[in-house]
């Protein structure tokens, strides 16, 4: 199967306190540590796996500019054979259905058999994935947390759903999965593997290269727009146990015995 | 005066999902005036007990019979809403793990914008509602603008609304069935595998010490069950720990695992989640370790602490078992 993997670069939660800019209209983007999208990255995972079974390549895939190359080399580190940057002045400011746009454009001229997404995005909506496949009509299904190959060209498809249960689904191909996070355990990358790919060419694809239209994607598009960032007035919050540790513990334990936590 | 306005149901063995009413508290918020529509799909004596439930609530509820609707696939109930919707609707939706399958590819279909796990609405200016999000796992909020012109798909974050209380709007059921053909997909439901019971069942547990990514590592599992075993509670997690494999899935607590009921929550490197606090219910004593004083946790907690759990958490254990003796 050939697989296209659609990544993203975010900001690192793990590494990075997410803090408003003085400005408020943005988050403080100066010293912050980016990476692969967490999703993403077990999408990345699967793909290698499924691809290690039935033959075929792994593409990744990304929009923006030259700083989210870095993204694409980590992934193609992991083993993704192709990797396509997709970037023009005229898509900034797209909102989902922009992206999804982009990518239906990338796949009209690239087929592939599987496409995978993240769920979702740190900084993002859990749409893309959706989008892509209604508007290419390709069957999708969110939250997979496990596929599995079948005779005459179908997976079944598991769903994360509530309680800890899984719902089965059969699924034509070529279709659209989004990866929840557990789904595998992503290969480690090390630094000889990252040099490996630091020159490879990234082929990048614009609105010419693509054939889209550029009023239908970008800002002008965009039906959804973040106007700003905030930080909501605080509720009443914890009372925060203040003073020496050996302080903080004594006054934890008379609380947690006053409310029955302590046999 | 603002389009129309329609919330689809999501409902189980006959009873509506709690974001029935909360979708027309949403509703309210977008246009004062709104008499939103209920739709409710399915096949069989459930759906008439779902559409009877929703009269208090909903001046009209539309329901929609189909052998193929049984089970909601959203591939099929996306083909079903097409049949039936008016042009340039509002489409209101749970954010949950049904309305993250149905809602982008119906916009898509509806030529319609899309907004995803709305928390707050602010209402319409001209063409563009305004509605208020979260980002990085709740650590900032943002406000997004969403041309509604061509109508709109906006999936609620299930609980951020308050469910308002039966109004005895005697609503009319109106028979949608016929406007719908034969359903099929690329995609077919199966059946659920249901999740297989753990050693320990924390639903039922009284005193949770409770584990996020901050434990960090594998090892560092043991240092929180020390501390349960000192205090005489049980140890559960938020998802990155079962992500990560340091535990079973039993022991998850959150939407898409356990729903707990304790007494005393110790949460422990956990940021706090819409999707795990979720999973928490009867307002335990909350108790939060966490090294950023940031981590939205901080917020619905009782008591915070700020410190590194790793170095904690062992201090904690060994003056609990002084105490004890």
């Amino acid at each position: 199967m050939d697989i296209l993997v659609c990544v993203k670069r975010v900001p690192d939660t793990s590494e990075n306190e997410i803090e408003l800019n003085r400005a408020g209209n943005d988050i403080e983007r100066d010293d912050l540590v980016y990476s692969v999208n967490e999703w993403d990255n077990y999408a990345v995972e699967e793909a290698l796996q499924l691809a290690d079974k039935t033959g075929g390549n792994v593409t990744v895939v990304t929009v923006g500019d030259e700083e989210d190359e870095e993204v694409l080399r980590r992934e193609m580190a992991m083993g993704a054979k192709n990797s396509a940057l997709i970037s023009d002045e005229a898509f900034a400011g797209s909102d989902s259905a922009g992206i999804a746009t982009l990518l239906k454009a990338y796949v009209q001229t690239h087929p592939q058999d599987l496409i995978l997404t993240g769920v979702q995005a740190e900084d993002g909506a859990a749409q893309v994935g959706g989008m892509l496949a209604a508007m290419l009509d390709y069957p999708f299904a969110s939250l997979v947390n496990a596929i599995e190959v079948m005779d005459g060209g179908k997976l079944k498809v598991s769903r994360e759903i509530e309680g800890g249960n899984k719902e089965m689904n059969e699924m034509d191909l070529p279709c659209v999965l989004s990866i929840q996070t557990g789904i595998n355990e992503p290969r480690y990358v090390g630094m000889r593997g990252i040099r490996q790919v630091a020159s490879v060419e990234i082929p990048t694809f614009g609105a010419a290269e693509l054939g889209v239209d550029k009023a239908s994607v970008g800002k002008p598009a965009a039906k959804v727009e973040r106007t700003d960032y905030f930080v909501p007035a605080l509720g009443k919050g914890a009372e925060i146990l203040g003073g020496s540790r050996e302080e903080v513990i004594a006054k934890l334990i008379d609380l947690v015995k006053a409310k029955g936590g302590l046999k | 005066m603002t389009a129309r306005i329609f919330a689809y149901i999501v409902h189980k063995d006959g009873v509506a999902d709690d974001t029935a009413t909360e979708m027309l508290t949403a509703a309210k918020m977008i246009d004062a005036s709104a008499q939103p529509t209920a739709i409710v799909t399915c096949s069989g004596p459930e759906l008439d007990t779902v559409c009877e439930s929703l009269r208090n609530s909903y001046g009209e509820i539309w329901k929609v019979s189909n052998a193929a609707l049984a089970y909601p696939n959203a591939e099929l109930v996306r083909k079903a809403l097409i049949a039936i919707l008016p042009p340039a609707c509002i489409v209101l939706l749970p954010h949950s793990h049904f309305g993250i399958d149905l809602g982008p590819g119906l916009s898509v279909k509806m030529k319609s914008a899309s907004v995803s796990d709305v928390v707050g609405i602010q209402g319409v200016v001209g063409n563009c509602l305004k509605v208020v999000r979260q980002e990085f796992g709740g650590q900032v909020s943002s406000h997004v603008r969403c041309d509604i012109s061509s109508g709109a798909v906006i999936n609620l974050r299930p609980g951020a609304f308050k469910a308002v209380d039966g109004a005895s709007a005697q609503g009319t059921i109106v028979d949608k069935s016929g406007e719908v053909g034969a359903l099929s997909a690329g995609r077919r439901y199966i059946g659920t595998t249901v999740a297989e019971a753990g050693d320990v069942d924390i639903s039922k547990e009284a005193v949770l010490v409770s584990i996020g990514r901050g434990i960090q590592e594998s090892e560092n599992v043991a240092i929180a069950q020390e501390l349960a075993d000192a205090m005489g509670a049980s140890l559960s997690c938020s998802r990155p720990v079962v992500d990560a494999k340091w535990l079973p899935k039993s022991r998850q607590v959150g939407s898409s695992g356990q729903t707990v009921k304790p007494k005393v929550y110790i949460a422990c490197g956990i940021s706090g989640s819409f999707q795990h606090l979720a999973g928490i219910k009867g307002s335990p004593f909350m108790v939060a370790i966490n090294k950023n004083v940031k981590a939205p946790i901080f917020q619905v907690a009782d008591v915070g602490i700020v410190d590194d759990v790793l170095e904690f958490l062992p201090e904690l254990t060994t003056k609990i078992r002084e105490t004890g003796k």
